[in-house]
């Protein structure tokens, strides 16, 4: 058993176990604080995949700033304290029959397709490579998600303005 | 050594509690929050694929869908507040505003 085995193994059982109770907790705001508690051990399955800069920028903007929008918006519809903050799930049944079906069928396909593949060593650096790629052949994407993030931006202030 | 399919299966596996936590929450937040763990579920597979294969397109992938999220739950949480200021609600259940 290698680091990176028994990495996997601890993180796997992190993710899905707190994944598991971001769905089914009844208290949103535990919910939210699960997720950050998934979102960080994905950032660690990064790490674990040898991407430090994707698991910089996970604890960042996900970690980071997804919760504590989510967090304000919970605060800002709900009250913190007290039973409205429970919530109910409802078709428990189906969905995790549909849930199971996808899975299934993801992992069916899985089996049938050839992955055996080791892996290979990493040889560059891939935060260069990643900066040199946003530059080069992806720049206009990255323009894009610029305006987007604009767009974006302006949706939700124009959500979120007062009613005058 | 972890070889791809274990990645992917992890993957599969977050998106399919994601989409159960989508398909059974009533609060739009909760929603929300199913949503996030799909579209994580999403990224776990690029960054496998993408260190697989030795290709870097799949990270900087990964870093769109990330910014994306970021935007979209901006936008998508906005909404929810601006249903609540209207319904006073944000149980998925009662928006049934579009129903004829």
């Amino acid at each position: 058993m290698t680091l990176e085995t028994v990495g996997f193994w601890v993180v796997a059982t992190v993710l899905l176990a707190s994944s598991l109770a971001v769905v089914l907790t009844p208290n949103l705001f535990h919910a939210v604080l699960y997720l950050a508690a998934a979102l960080v051990a994905t950032g660690v399955v990064f790490l674990l995949l040898e991407q430090p800069f994707l698991f910089a920028v996970q604890l960042l903007l996900y970690a980071g700033g997804v919760v504590t929008i989510v967090v304000f918006a919970i605060m800002l519809t709900e009250r913190l304290v007290g039973e409205r903050i429970t919530q109910t799930s409802r078709h428990l049944v189906n969905g995790a029959v549909v849930s199971a079906a996808v899975f299934v069928g993801v992992v069916g396909f899985l089996v049938q397709a050839p992955l055996g593949a080791p892996r290979p060593a990493q040889t560059v650096d891939t935060t260069v490579a990643i900066g040199r790629a946003l530059v080069g052949p992806f720049a206009v994407t990255l323009e894009l998600l610029g305006a987007l993030l604009v767009v974006a931006l302006l949706g939700a202030l124009y959500f979120a303005r007062s009613e005058e | 050594m972890i070889g791809l399919p274990a990645y992917l299966v992890l993957g599969a596996l977050v998106f399919s509690i994601g989409l159960f936590g989508v398909l059974t929450r009533r609060n739009a937040v909760g929603i929300l929050l199913g949503i996030e763990l799909m579209l994580n579920a999403v990224n776990i597979n690029l960054v496998a694929f993408a260190r697989f294969n030795g290709d870097v397109a799949g990270l900087v992938f990964t870093l769109f869908t990330i910014s994306i999220t970021v935007a979209e739950v901006a936008v998508g949480l906005a909404i929810v507040i601006a249903i609540f200021r209207v319904r006073r609600t944000v149980e998925a259940d009662r928006l049934d505003l579009l129903r004829g």
